[in-house]
């Protein structure tokens, strides 16, 4: 975190002011670098807020990881308690105590026990705060709450004066400084101690809304460099104290061409046939019932089975439910959960406020360093933050996984109907994949569709599948889309059963025209035959006639010669001529 | 700077002070006045100089200079301020004025 800011500050040959780091995730991106180096700050904010924490964490990551030893100038709390309560953050104070690298001062002030009888200065305190910071050479000075010095001491001009010398004092030291102070009605601090402290003031903030409580920074001054304006959620658990910059943000991520499967071969196939793209933010919406975890466990599953890490953030269900419910599609994540390919984070969405969630699904992507994410349902987290507010955080969420690469799957439960699926939360304009899970009634019977509406980027089906689960996982089929609109379920079944009987009758009477067709060709052949016999006997006839009239012409022919010779013996033969041309 | 013996319901007084400067010299002087005054003889006096011994300072629990603590009798008891409002010293040293 501490390597990724990216100033948006000119770099110029100018004086920068010097910057002290806080180790604080994300604070150091807000201020760009950390609090003024060897200035006081200001830290206020009402009682709760974590002002001691942050402090002593200034402290301790100075003492642990920047070489700068810290002195602790208690007002409020005993030395003890002080390390007690902070230990809660893991953070060993006794031994860097031991070691020379923190100093705790507790400085005890009781009006009862004190009378004030003349003119006096508080020379007292900057001995103690110069030895403390001499004994150990220390570089950071956390005074908390110095404001009970005006509950512990009368004369407040003496005070004012004082507490104006001090400061400069401790700027003459070189000391980077936290002063905490208690919000004032109105006033940042009750004795306006933003007066003396010009150079950066910050301001912690707990809101509760809703019963939920959120904790929120906000930088109000910091002369001389540029620094986040905006209110930033943090959160202070085991782990310490983690602030979100995550508008600051810009959307310049990195767009991958890499795709991830979505874990189911059919859904796939509606996506180019490759799945997902890596880094992309997916939206899995539809009415309770429709499948949502169904599809975010067969993307989680496949997500192991590639060898990645998967985080699966589960809002409503324990995650030994969603192990069982699953091996009833033939999931078995248990295994990945054993391998730590896959973690179950649940949590209750009204554990905490909207921005605490969201703050500790940061840390733990950043802990555990995903490929991919399933939030299951983010809608669930409707109920911790006002909508505008949803739509702000996820969208930082979103934003941060995109930067890193992290694929994630969000679902959404939808109160109204498939038909109008708008988020709520309006996220759907921010994911770049989005399936519709329908749950249509027909003929008494729920059935459930797949659609996807959008996918950024790619070439996907425009086909509403119908959407199946069985013990073999999911499957998604083509819907019947017939003239009498689209069909599912037993209507589905229904309708193709009619097909195929349709489609058999007309089998039928195809063969039975086939069968009428080869029956009269027959005929017909037979009628030509009978036909061609009766030609053929009627020609035969003739030929006989034929036959008689010229063997008749003969026989008349031969008969006349006959005659004619016989006239010729008759006659002499001078006169054959005659008797040739009369013969004709 | 003891400036009588001890005596058995003696008070043990410290003035804690930052070097030489004019409160601590003025705090001083009307300590021993007063002193004097209503305490001939059973008092003693000690001055701590925390700039030569600044850890003191965190030991007994000095913020305000000058502070004059009553170490004895109990309880103990703390005065802060030159000392110059004479009465007030009188109620925060448990003293009767006579």
């Amino acid at each position: 975190m501490k390597t990724s800011v990216r100033p948006r500050i000119v770099t110029r040959d100018l004086p920068v002011i010097a910057k002290s780091p806080t180790g604080i995730d994300g604070l150091d991106e807000v201020t760009f670098g950390g609090l003024p180096q060897g200035r006081p700050t200001l830290l206020c904010g009402a009682a709760g807020c974590g002002k001691t924490l942050f402090a002593m964490t200034f402290l301790y990551n100075g003492a642990v990881a920047f070489n700068e030893p810290g002195v602790f100038i208690a007002f409020e709390e005993q030395p003890e308690d002080l390390i007690k309560n902070v230990g809660s953050l893991s953070y060993d104070i006794e031994r860097l105590i031991e070691q020379n690298k923190i100093v705790v001062d507790h400085i005890h002030l009781d009006r009862n026990e004190i009378e004030e009888a003349g003119d006096y200065d508080l020379d007292g305190l900057f001995i103690r705060i110069g030895f403390a910071i001499d004994s150990i050479g220390a570089k950071r000075v956390v005074i908390d709450t110095i404001e009970t010095l005006f509950g512990g001491l009368d004369n407040q001009a003496v005070l004012r004066s004082e507490l104006r010398r001090l400061f400069e004092w401790l700027k003459s030291k070189g000391v980077t400084a936290i002063i905490t102070g208690e919000r004032g009605d109105g006033t940042l601090t009750r004795y306006g101690l933003e007066e003396y402290v010009a150079d950066c003031v910050i301001l912690l903030d707990n809101r509760v809304h809703d019963q939920l409580s959120t904790r929120r920074l906000r930088v109000v001054k910091y002369r001389g460099t540029a620094h986040g304006t905006n209110e930033y959620p943090f959160i202070i658990d085991q782990e310490g104290i983690t602030v979100m910059p995550i508008t600051s943000s810009g959307l310049a991520h990195d767009a991958w061409t890499e795709r991830v499967s979505t874990g189911i071969t059919d859904l796939d196939d509606m996506l180019e046939g490759q799945g997902y793209y890596k880094g992309s933010s997916i939206l899995v919406s539809g009415m309770a019932g429709s499948g949502k975890s169904t599809v975010s466990a067969h993307f989680a599953n496949s997500i192991c089975q590639a060898g990645q890490r998967c985080i699966y953030f589960a809002l409503e269900e324990s995650p030994q439910q969603i192990v069982r419910n699953m091996r009833s599609v033939g999931l078995d994540l248990q295994q990945w959960v054993d391998r730590g390919l896959l973690r179950f984070s649940a949590r209750r969405p009204n554990l905490y406020g909207l921005e605490t969630h969201l703050a500790s699904m940061h840390r733990e992507v950043k802990e555990f360093d995903p490929a991919a994410v399933v939030v299951d349902p983010i809608s669930a987290l409707m109920g911790a933050g006002v909508a505008g507010d949803v739509h702000s955080m996820t969208l930082r969420l979103i934003d941060f996984l995109k930067s890193r690469g992290v694929t994630a799957l969000f679902t959404n439960l939808g109160a109204g109907s498939a038909e109008t699926a708008t988020t709520e939360m309006q996220i759907s304009s921010l994911t770049d994949t989005w399936l519709l899970l329908y749950n249509r009634e027909t003929n008494g019977e729920h059935n459930r569709q797949l659609y996807l509406l959008k996918s950024r980027g790619m070439a996907h089906s425009n086909q509403v599948r119908e959407f199946l689960m069985s013990a073999g996982g999911i499957s998604l089929r083509e819907v019947y889309v017939g003239p009498d609109g689209v069909l599912t379920g037993s209507a589905r079944l229904a309708q193709e059963a009619k097909d195929r009987a349709d489609r058999l009758l007309r089998t039928q009477e195809v063969e039975r025209r086939t069968r009428e067709i080869v029956r009269r060709r027959r005929e017909i052949a037979a009628q030509i035959e009978t036909l061609q016999a009766q030609l053929a006997s009627e020609e035969g006839e003739m030929e006989l006639l034929n036959l008689e009239g010229s063997a008749r012409e003969d026989q008349r022919a031969a008969d006349r010669i006959a005659l004619a010779q016989s006239r010729a013996s008759r006659r002499a033969a001078s006169s054959s001529s005659k008797l040739m041309t009369s013969g004709k | 700077m003891t400036a009588a013996p001890m005596e058995q319901d003696g008070y043990n007084l410290r003035l804690y002070v930052a070097g030489q400067t004019p409160k601590s010299l003025a705090a001083l002087a009307n300590l021993k006045k007063l002193c004097e005054t209503h305490l001939p003889g059973r008092y003693t006096i000690e001055v701590i100089d925390l700039m030569k011994d600044p850890a003191l300072a965190q030991r007994d629990q000095i913020v305000a200079i000058p502070t004059l603590i009553r170490q004895l009798p109990e309880p103990l008891k703390r005065i802060i301020g030159d000392l110059s409002n004479a009465e007030k010293v009188l109620v925060g040293l448990d003293i009767a004025p006579s």
